[in-house]
């Protein structure tokens, strides 16, 4: 036991001597979730619109001013032929274009029908889709207001409740997603790469010749890493809190009890890597991209993973940031206890068991 | 420039001896091309819903049998009351609520005007207000169809003006991605997010890697310039990025269906200037490295942001005016922009000659900084 | 008299508040072997690798091969060869592309590195190992080819940073005899050691104790001065005054 003291006092100093790479593990979460949770939101807005109204009258010019006062929309101006208009779609100046039949008043009061054509840049179909509705939107409330019809029967009327997240703030769905895509990176390469830097340097064998266990020994060259990203997390918390105003509904100490679990598991995964490589360069590519793309693509962080097929459901059950972002949307958001999150705490648990299993059997391979 | 022959030799040598990349290179964006445009979609189906029903009337079960038949809705479950559906989404096992008062056929035949209560779990925001959209679509839907059904049993002048109501018709035309796929959109931000890992990952542990060796100190004694050195690194991953780029053409060709409009060659030429700045970005951050776990924090760090606020995921249009600045600057952002508009928009290398002078300024001085931060003398 | 290949006086290296060379000065004769004697820390490879253009001095001035070691250091490097303490080939290139790329920098031609390289390869026997990659040499061949391989443009002088650590004693004679034909050729020899045995193969030797030279002269001088049976006596005497540790 005193060995064991002894040597994760030493592994401690070794960290806390490197002051660059200690300075970049504690900044790289303070920036990214400054940056992250204020920049980024899904919201459609600065609709680029253009009109193009051959013919103006009270009525277009009516609609035309009230999509330029709508904030959602930008104005770039009018046009003055359908070619010009494909001219600056194709140059991607301009996300919708309203185009007003010839003649749009008289067609309206005297056969009671008139057209406009809303030709939206689809390339991003949310926008484009989105771009649509809002300028639909606005079409039927001026008309509307023109008719000054009586009240309209049978009206249905639906009167909603944003539960949860009332003022619809993204940062309420991509902090928990920046966490663990932040710890995540993090905790990989660190253990990954610093223990394959001893591999690269025969310095590890040495390590495991001595009289500690080898289960010990990789123990105790994790615990300032934990010891670490349980600060980045703590840190990330705080800033969530109190900068970017998400709630902690639920229990903290749970929160804290899912962060260990979860750095645990990506600090095993970190080492499951370092057995598999056996240079840095090897350890930085393997740990980045298995850490980065799945989180961004099939861990619910960005995209809801109940949309995407079966297959690709199956097979982000396997990305440990699924389960970890899971649970702290419920606990931290939905103020959800451990009953609600006993499926996401067991299946991180059965995952930090398998890869330490992993990583003891690849070791104790090696070194037979 | 004879020496900048020997420097490349080398710099290729190296990078093919170590068996992982030649691999990398082929595999992993096969693999994303693959799987990944997939799982991308805004496009929610299958929301969860419970229906409330306390009205259990004829129009009550048209509407909850409207909810059921959408594509965009499952019907969970038809609880006896607000609370039981409340712990149903607090169990994650619905996603929306929708209550039917007591009163609603009453109030419908009566008053003709109703109300019906939806909540939503808006953890996800956007998910939220689309799947409350959906429901007021359905609702709007409903009480049209009663209007036309009970028009007739108006009386006559009111009826006669519900007919005489003009209607503007509006006819939304989605160019460029007529079918709205989210695929569509997405492949060509594909391409660049690979292109930024590996011509971003592979140079900025490249010259730490010397740092850590000590052949750096040979290749400092010897009368090298400081040019030809960062050249020499910069240009094999030229080649590691044009065979991503062929790889991913093809892919999204084969597999997508997808082709630039705007010509193949105006898509290498804007990959060729952006490989440029984002392996120059690598260079910077290995020469102020000094291991390559460092490095390999520093290059995530900027990737993420790179990729993040690049507008490949959410729409640079819809940040903060700073972070809007950040996209300015961003390369990321401008190779996805030009990418869409080649693939999508079929823009011609002319409609996308701004990005491509940005991306050409951003790497001249990236570059730039890259040799001037290399340092022979310490 | 011959010419100085190498004059530097008060040369200076600080690194904050830790002066890693204090104000030393001395010469270097064309064709010398040099030797730069000190115990760890006493500051040899940070003089050497100022002289080499590779550490930029504090204070003080120097000429290396007629060239100014502040303002002309791109030039001194065309005109020396370097082999430094830690191994510094590339280990994941074969024998013949490391000798290939460093005679490539120092601008010979395609045909003349591949003539000089079947030469080199038959002197040092090493044909067999021509497609070895270096990672898989012996230490001892490693720092034979490092040599070769710094000297493989004939520079005026090669820096030589504690060449033979590590090695048998019958490989560090190997490689002497391999210093000593390069001096034969005409090549100045300067190398840092801590072999004192090795010493005696120089032509003149400095003793470094903590950043400042407390002895330069040839190997017999030093003796007598010191009254000592040998080098490696001279050096104890010096040392117990060193303050710095290792």
């Amino acid at each position: 036991m005193k060995q064991f003291i002894a040597f994760i006092k030493k592994e401690f100093r070794h960290i806390m001597r490197d002051n660059r790479t200690l300075l970049i593990i504690l900044g790289m979460p303070v920036v990214e979730i400054l940056l992250f949770g204020f920049a980024i939101n899904m919201e459609v807005q600065d609709i680029r619109v253009a009109f193009y109204d051959p013919t103006p009258d009270a009525f277009t010019t009516g609609i035309t001013e009230r999509v330029k006062q709508n904030s959602y929309f930008t104005y770039r101006g009018d046009m003055h032929s359908m070619d010009d208009m494909e001219e600056s779609m194709r140059k991607g100046e301009l996300d919708l274009a309203v185009v007003f039949q010839q003649n749009f008043q008289e067609n309206l009061v005297h056969s009671g029908e008139a057209a406009i054509q809303l030709l939206s840049n689809s390339s991003d179909p949310n926008r484009g889709s989105i771009a649509v509705t809002y300028a639909t939107a606005i079409i039927a409330g001026f008309q509307q207001e023109q008719t000054e019809l009586m009240q309209i029967p049978f009206q249905i009327q639906a009167e909603n409740r944003m539960i949860y997240n009332p003022l619809m703030k993204s940062s309420y769905m991509f902090v928990p997603g920046i966490m663990g895509l932040v710890l995540m990176i993090i905790c990989t390469i660190m253990t990954s790469v610093s223990i394959v830097r001893e591999k690269e340097r025969g310095t590890m064998e040495v390590l495991l010749a001595s009289p500690l266990k080898q289960g010990t020994m990789i123990f105790a060259k994790t615990i300032p890493y934990m010891v670490i990203s349980f600060i980045d997390f703590v840190i990330i918390l705080l800033l969530s809190y109190f900068i970017l105003g998400v709630p902690v509904n639920g229990s903290l100490l749970l929160l804290f009890l899912v962060a260990i679990l979860y750095i645990t598991l990506t600090l095993s995964y970190g080492l499951t890597v370092s057995t598999l490589v056996d240079k840095q360069v090897n350890a930085v590519i393997f740990s980045a991209i298995t850490a980065m793309i799945p989180v961004l693509m099939l861990s619910g962080m960005i995209f809801p993973v109940d949309n995407m097929p079966q297959a690709l459901q199956a097979f982000s059950a396997i990305v440990p940031a699924r389960w970890f972002i899971e649970a702290v949307r419920k606990v931290m958001i939905q103020g959800l206890g451990i009953t609600m999150i006993w499926k996401e705490v067991l299946i991180m648990f059965g995952m930090t068991l398998f890869l330490l299993g992993v990583t003891i059997a690849k070791t104790k391979k090696r070194l037979e | 420039m004879k020496t900048l022959k020997f420097l490349i030799e080398k710099e290729f040598k190296q990078m093919f001896r170590n068996p992982l990349i030649p691999r990398l290179i082929v595999l992993f964006p096969t693999m994303v091309l693959l799987v990944f445009p997939w799982a991308v979609s805004f496009e929610i189906k299958n929301i969860r819903i419970d229906v409330v029903d306390h009205s259990k009337s004829t129009y009550s079960k048209r509407l909850t049998d409207k909810v059921s038949a959408s594509q965009y809705f499952i019907l969970h479950d038809t609880p006896p009351d607000y609370n039981t559906a409340m712990l149903n989404m607090e169990n994650d096992k619905t996603d929306m609520i929708l209550e039917i008062p007591s009163s609603f056929d009453v109030d419908l035949v009566k008053s003709r005007d109703s109300e019906v209560g939806v909540a939503v779990n808006s953890v996800n925001g956007t998910q939220g207000l689309l799947g409350s959209n959906y429901i007021m679509q359905i609702v709007n839907d409903l009480s049209s169809e009663l209007r036309g059904e009970l028009t007739q049993t108006l009386p006559p002048q009111l009826r006669a003006s519900m007919m005489h109501m003009p209607k503007i018709d509006i006819v939304p035309q989605y160019k460029f991605n007529p079918a709205l796929d989210y695929k569509n959109f997405m492949i060509p931000g594909f391409m660049v997010l690979l292109l930024t890992i590996l011509c971003g990952i592979l140079p900025a542990l490249n010259i730490v890697m010397e740092k850590e060796n000590g052949t750096i100190n040979q290749i400092n004694v010897t009368p090298v310039s400081k040019m030809n050195f960062i050249l020499a690194k910069l240009i094999p991953y030229w080649a590691v990025g044009l065979v991503v780029m062929i790889i991913s053409i093809t892919l999204s060709l084969l597999i997508y269906g997808l082709w630039p409009a705007g010509g193949v060659i105006a898509v290498l030429i804007s990959a060729i200037v952006f490989i440029l700045s984002v392996s120059g970005l690598g260079i910077i951050i290995s020469n102020y490295s000094e291991t390559m776990q460092q490095a390999s924090f520093l290059v995530m760090f900027f990737i993420l942001i790179l990729v993040l606020l690049g507008g490949m995921f959410t729409p640079v249009s819809s940040m903060p005016a700073w972070a809007q600045w950040i996209a300015a600057i961003n390369p990321f952002n401008y190779l996805t922009d030009t990418f869409r508009m080649l693939y999508l928009n079929g823009s011609t290398l002319a409609d996308v000659s701004g990005n491509l002078l940005a991306l050409g300024v951003i790497a001249v001085i990236l570059n730039g900084w890259a040799v001037f931060s290399y340092k022979k003398r310490g | 008299m011959s010419t100085r290949v190498i004059e530097v006086t008060d040369l200076t290296k600080k690194f904050g508040n830790f002066t890693a060379v204090d104000h030393i000065t001395f010469d270097v004769e064309e064709g010398e072997i040099f030797g730069f004697l000190g115990a760890n820390g006493a500051g040899k490879t940070t003089a050497m690798q100022m002289l080499c253009g590779i550490s930029m001095p504090t204070a003080g001035a120097g000429t290396v091969a007629g060239y100014d070691i502040i303002r002309e250091n791109e030039l001194i490097k065309r005109n020396i060869g370097y082999m430094s303490q830690k191994f510094s080939l590339y280990e994941d290139l074969r024998v013949w592309e490391n000798i290939r790329l460093f005679g490539g920098i120092y601008g010979l031609t395609d045909k003349v590195i591949a003539t000089k390289t079947d030469a080199l390869l038959e002197r040092l026997n090493f044909r067999e190992e021509r497609n070895t990659m270096v990672k898989y040499l012996p230490l001892g061949w490693k720092q034979k080819l490092a040599f070769s391989v710094a000297i493989f443009h004939e520079p005026k002088i090669v820096f030589l940073d504690e060449p033979t650590g590590g090695v048998d004693p019958a490989m560090r004679r190997q490689f002497w005899e391999m210093i000593y034909e390069a001096a034969d050729q005409g090549i100045t020899v300067f190398v840092t050691t801590h072999y004192m045995d090795e010493a005696e193969y120089c032509n003149r030797v400095s003793i470094m104790v903590d950043g400042r030279i407390d002895a330069l002269d040839t190997p017999a001088e030093l003796r007598r001065q010191f009254n000592a049976d040998s080098m490696d006596e001279v050096f104890r005497q010096l040392a117990r005054k060193a303050k710095r540790g290792d």
